[in-house]
């Protein structure tokens, strides 16, 4: 029966609050945390987000009936009490697939993300997860290779890849900078790194930085042996300048380079990362902005949701903190979202802070990056925590060894090698870590000094990392 | 705090060369290989062994030993064939793989016989 035109108000409830709805495996799901204005019923708010992120507007108009809209809106499904935490709640959303243009992460955010967050109703509102249903991440380019390729083609197998970021950030010449390249990559490196803020300054320009790089990386290979890379930050003000400096980089025979995705933006992100997956480039992926929109825990968008973000629009490496280093995450929460980065299919989890299953499909993973404030004396729990598939890197940690890069990146080197031999012969490297390193510095002076350097870390995390299960 | 020391590494040396997993720890005991034989049976990764001459251990297809021990789980058996190889090729790096079909990506790759560079 056709519907009559009945001009006005409506209350969102009686339109999109739907407690009996199924999500179809089609629908994309999002978990959002509410918190609701005092006095306004928690059904008609969770219907007013599944409204104004889908297909609302805050009257009813006549064109409403030229649609099916009972098809194409937004379904408040479910609400849940946080734990231990009054003030909001959980409402679980539908959308129709069709209301996303394919392969767009840009235009699914716009959507999810976009007017609802300044809804007046509101005090607070974060985006907690999203559900992308497979067949809506199989219309997503996605890594360019993913870290079977990246294994492939730089021959590192049954470790931990090993970086480090130059410093300092700003100031140094592009000859400087590449012998500081240079030092680290000899040392035993697979890996160094342009800072985020590094892109093409007048006391550096991104050419320049390009080929002193590039030298540095063929006489560490000859020297060694081995396959090294750096990543040449291609974030520029447009993305024009962008795909310039990614061919040139490609030109001149450099294995990676580097985006910051939330500030550079997703869309050319995207292209990027397309760009790569056609060059036979990886792509390392850097989340400068993402704790303006992630650290705050009633208003914004969680890590996760920025991980799948990244992991649908492209990239082969991301940041996703240490847990141990000097910017400190919950431990919990960062296996999950290495999880989501790394693995074909991911269970709901609320431990984890997953709030549903994922399924990736044929998608390749992501490795995760552990950067920041973390040297020699980490290096047992975080292989630990992060395993095989993972980059650890260590700024700091390799450039203030007192006898330089080279020494520095030697003793990563040899640490993180005898902690996964240790590992493989069954030992439990946070509880041993310290007689592992001690026995490895017994062949390695580089490793003897720098662990003196930084003296010994704990390595007991039970009494730091208690997990947020409960959102606090 | 030790006395500042020199990187003692340079392309006129060739024991300046790396040949990657484990390769900046000292060479492996035959306990040290075996456990790490146990290591690869424990994951359900196939046995592979392969060797090259160390002046060409940076290419990505080294010599093939026979061929990948698929479902090989008898440690002995393994160090049987890793000794046969080092034995017929003992200037060579000799290195152990486990193969994961399922990554079909090696999960762990290492030299357990250390060639001699020329």
């Amino acid at each position: 029966m056709a519907k009559k035109y009945d001009a006005g108000v409506k209350e969102y409830r009686e339109t999109y609050w739907m407690p009996d709805y199924t999500p179809k495996d089609t629908d994309l799901l999002a978990c959002f945390k509410v918190t609701p204005q005092p006095g306004v019923p928690r059904e008609e708010v969770a219907a007013a987000v599944a409204a104004e992120s889908s297909t609302g507007t805050w009257t009813t108009v006549w064109t409403d009936l030229l649609t099916d809209l009972d098809y194409y809106k937004g379904r408040a499904y479910a609400i849940e009490d946080v734990p231990g935490d009054d003030t909001c709640f959980y409402a679980f959303i539908a959308y129709p697939i069709d209301l996303f243009e394919e392969g767009s992460v840009v235009n699914v955010m716009t959507s999810l993300v976009g007017n609802v967050f300044g809804f007046k109703a509101l005090r607070a509102l974060r985006l907690e997860d999203i559900r992308f249903p497979i067949a809506y991440v199989m219309t997503c380019n996605g890594p360019p290779q993913g870290i079977q390729v990246e294994r492939d083609l730089l021959n590192k197998y049954g470790r931990p890849l090993l970086g480090c970021t130059i410093k300092p950030k700003l100031g140094l010449s592009a000859k400087n900078y590449g012998r500081a390249c240079y030092e680290g990559l000899r040392g035993g490196l697979d890996f160094t790194k342009d800072d985020e803020n590094v892109n093409s300054q007048p006391f550096m320009r991104w050419r320049h930085r390009f080929d002193f790089v590039m030298e540095a990386i063929h006489k560490a290979e000859a020297e060694t042996g081995e396959r090294k890379g750096h990543y040449l930050n291609v974030t520029a003000p447009t993305a024009d300048e962008m795909m310039r400096r990614a061919e040139y980089a490609k030109e001149i025979g450099a294995p990676i380079i580097m985006h910051d995705y939330i500030t550079g933006g997703w869309a050319a992100n995207t292209q990027l990362a397309q760009w790569c997956q056609n060059n036979g480039m990886l792509l390392h992926i850097h989340r400068a902005m993402h704790a303006v929109l992630d650290r705050n825990p009633h208003h914004g968008i969680h890590f996760r949701v920025l991980t799948k973000i990244l992991r649908l629009s492209g990239g082969d490496h991301l940041h996703s903190g240490t847990v141990v280093g000097k910017l400190e995450g919950d431990r919990d929460a960062t296996l999950g979202w290495i999880d989501i980065m790394r693995d074909s299919y991911v269970k709901e989890d609320r431990s984890r802070g997953i709030f549903f299953d994922q399924d990736w499909g044929a998608m390749p993973g992501v490795l995760p990056v552990a950067s920041g404030g973390i040297h020699v004396w980490h290096m047992p729990a975080l292989v630990s925590i992060f395993g095989d598939d993972s980059v650890l890197q260590f700024g700091g940690g390799t450039l203030g060894h007192p006898w330089g890069n080279a020494a520095g990146a030697a003793a990563n080197r040899v640490a993180v090698e005898a902690c996964v031999e240790a590992r493989n012969q069954g030992r439990e490297l946070e509880k041993e870590g310290k007689d592992i390193l001690t026995t490895a510095a017994s062949h390695s002076p580089e490793l003897k000094a720098a662990m003196e350097t930084w003296k010994e870390i704990k390595f007991e995390f039970d009494t730091v990392d208690k997990l947020d299960v409960s959102h606090k | 705090m030790s006395e500042l020391q020199d990187y003692a590494s340079s392309l006129e040396d060739t024991n300046s060369r790396k040949f990657e997993t484990f390769s900046y720890l000292p060479a492996m005991s035959p306990e040290q290989i075996r456990t790490q034989i146990e290591f690869i049976v424990s994951k359900g990764w196939n046995p592979s062994i392969e060797h090259t001459e160390p002046q060409n251990a940076s290419g990505s297809y080294w010599y093939m030993w026979k061929l990948p021990m698929f479902g090989e789980t008898d440690v002995d058996a393994i160090l049987a064939e890793c000794e046969a190889c080092h034995q017929a090729h003992p200037d060579n790096h000799v290195r152990l793989l486990g193969l994961d079909n399922y990554a079909q990506c090696p999960g762990a790759s290492m030299v357990i016989y250390r060639g001699i560079p020329t």
